[in-house]
């Protein structure tokens, strides 16, 4: 009789370890997807900006730093990327942003280069780009919360240190701009 | 939010089995009312049908409906800006694909989502709408259809539109005839018995009572339903103001062109039916939007469920309206208008381009 009971129990533990098991690896491959998608909007970002420095050229002739520090920071951004280490490729997409403010700027004295259609329709396609990332990084940055949660939490965190479980890292994009609302508008 | 999803299921299950033994309930009657004897056979017939009925909602659901309603499909260089909405709007709700995207010719605003998975789902927009929302506005209808999708309200409303739909036409057809029979003849009274005079009485409740019944549980379960994509626009955008303004403007501008699908009415982000002064009372689908408005802007700064559920329960003598969301759920500031959005362009001339 007791060694049914005893049997049964480790039936049990063995039941509820997989279920937690199965859970765990649930929110890591969530939030695999969620960088997967990221990575995906950043690549989209680095194509678009040569596209975008090729249109604007011929109007913006005297701004020649400004390309070059957006040309500088999109090689660092790409080879982060390429790194695929999170905190790298943050600094290094905080770099590029804060670039691309100041162009942004910058392009305001351009009436002409605002009338274009292709450098409005590339506006809209930045811009998209750009809220895909903060949107994929709010997704990402939820599912990490929740897996770390998970990894950290008695009993999970039993399962966790068994299976190997390791956290995961916050993507938080450093751009001294960000917090303040820019008033460019074209 | 997988809890909330699973939660959402399981009473779709439940709602969708209860108005079928309502329609069940109606086949007995009404093959009871043409014989007493034919009570087991009517019963028969309506759960063959609703079975059909089912299989049919389920099969090809979403591209039936987008038909019904008159949409088109479009593809990305028919309305660049509202594909990137929509995709930037997956992204933020992680559906496994975006949604299929189609126009309506309407010069009422209005949007509303069909399908029964995120992989067999559309989004319908009106060429009313684009013309006039800004972008931000756009993003919150967007997200609240997201979260339609997200959540399996779709699935639920396919399902249970249709069977809704066939328990009012039979009940009404039921209805039709025993008075057509009461003016014309007294019926055959030879075979007449105690069974038959109950039998008659009966079916006359079911006939009433089944479709009033179906009616309430519907609307009653598809106004939580619109709270919860509310709070679910407001999460992914993580700005409810521009789903309350949005809201504002499509119920302002509402009138009946003749384009409004009964099967569909109460898919759209704002009823039209409520949206013409009828009342938002027992049999209203959607809560009235200065509600809903009120308690998106009474988030004050923070996008969560929670936050929804708190200015919800604020409003509503401390009601809650979403049920499980944890307590300890982390706050999900709301971010400053257009801080993700560098720079765009509001002129009347590009929601023109837009609509084409």
């Amino acid at each position: 009789m007791t060694g049914l009971i005893i049997l049964g129990a480790i039936v049990l533990l063995i039941l509820v370890f997989v279920g937690m098991y199965n859970n765990l690896v649930r929110m890591r491959n969530e939030v695999k997807n969620a960088w997967a998608q990221i990575d995906v909007q950043l690549k989209r970002r680095h194509d678009l900006i040569p596209n975008l420095i090729e249109t604007v050229k011929g109007y913006m002739t005297h701004e020649r730093e400004t390309f070059e520090a957006i040309t500088r920071a999109r090689a660092g951004a790409v080879s982060a990327q390429a790194s695929g280490q999170v905190g790298q490729i943050a600094q290094a997409e905080g770099q590029l942003m804060t670039a691309m403010r100041g162009f942004y700027a910058v392009a305001e004295n351009y009436p002409q280069l605002k009338a274009d259609a292709n450098f409005r329709s590339l506006q809209e396609e930045l811009t998209s780009t750009e809220n895909k990332i903060g949107f994929a990084r709010q997704f990402y940055n939820d599912s990490v919360l929740k897996f770390n949660t998970a990894c950290e939490t008695i009993p999970s965190n039993i399962v966790a240190n068994i299976g190997g479980f390791k956290k995961a890292e916050f993507f938080e994009i450093k751009d001294e701009g960000e917090r303040e609302v820019p008033q460019v508008k074209f | 939010m997988f809890s909330l999803i699973r939660s959402n299921q399981r009473k779709s299950a439940i709602l969708i089995v209860l108005m079928g033994v309502l329609f069940l309930m109606i086949g007995f009657g009404l093959g009871g009312w043409i014989d007493p004897r034919a009570g087991l056979s009517g019963l028969g017939i309506a759960f063959v049908l609703w079975l059909i009925l089912l299989l049919i909602s389920y099969a090809g659901g979403e591209s039936m409906l987008m038909a019904q309603a008159g949409g088109r499909e479009i593809v990305k260089q028919d309305a660049p800006q509202l594909f990137n909405v929509v995709e930037e709007m997956t992204i933020a709700a992680g559906l496994a694909q975006p949604p299929k995207i189609f126009i309506i010719d309407s010069t009422v605003p209005n949007a509303f989502a069909v399908g029964r998975n995120d992989q067999r789902a559309a989004v319908a927009v009106t060429t009313g709408l684009l013309a006039r929302l800004n972008r931000d506005e756009l993003q919150g209808v967007i997200a609240h259809e997201i979260a339609h999708i997200k959540h399996r309200d779709t699935l639920f409303m396919t399902i249970a539109g249709t069977t809704l739909g066939a328990v009012i036409i039979i009940a009404d057809l039921f209805l039709r005839g025993l008075r057509f029979q009461a003016a014309t003849s007294r019926r055959n009274s030879k075979d007449s018995a105690g069974g038959l005079a109950l039998m008659l009485i009966l079916a006359l409740l079911f006939a009433v009572i089944a479709p009033l019944l179906a009616r309430l549980l519907y609307f009653a379960c598809s106004r939580r339903r619109e709270y919860l994509a509310d709070a679910g626009s407001a999460q992914f955008t993580r700005y409810p103001e521009g789903l309350a303004s949005a809201l504002e403007k499509i119920s302002g501008a509402q009138v009946n062109d003749g384009h409004i699908n009964r099967v569909l009415e109460p898919m759209y982000i704002i009823s039209p039916q409520a949206a013409r002064g009828k009342s938002s009372g027992l049999f209203s689908t959607h809560p009235s939007t200065e509600e809903r408005v009120r308690i998106l802007r009474g988030m004050s700064g923070d996008s969560s469920l929670l936050a929804y559920e708190k200015a919800f329960s604020k409003l509503n003598a401390g009601k809650t309206i979403l049920k499980d969301v944890p307590e300890d759920t982390p706050e999900q500031p709301t971010r400053p208008q257009h801080s993700r959005i560098k720079s765009q362009f509001h002129s009347p001339s590009a929601g023109a381009q837009r609509a084409v």
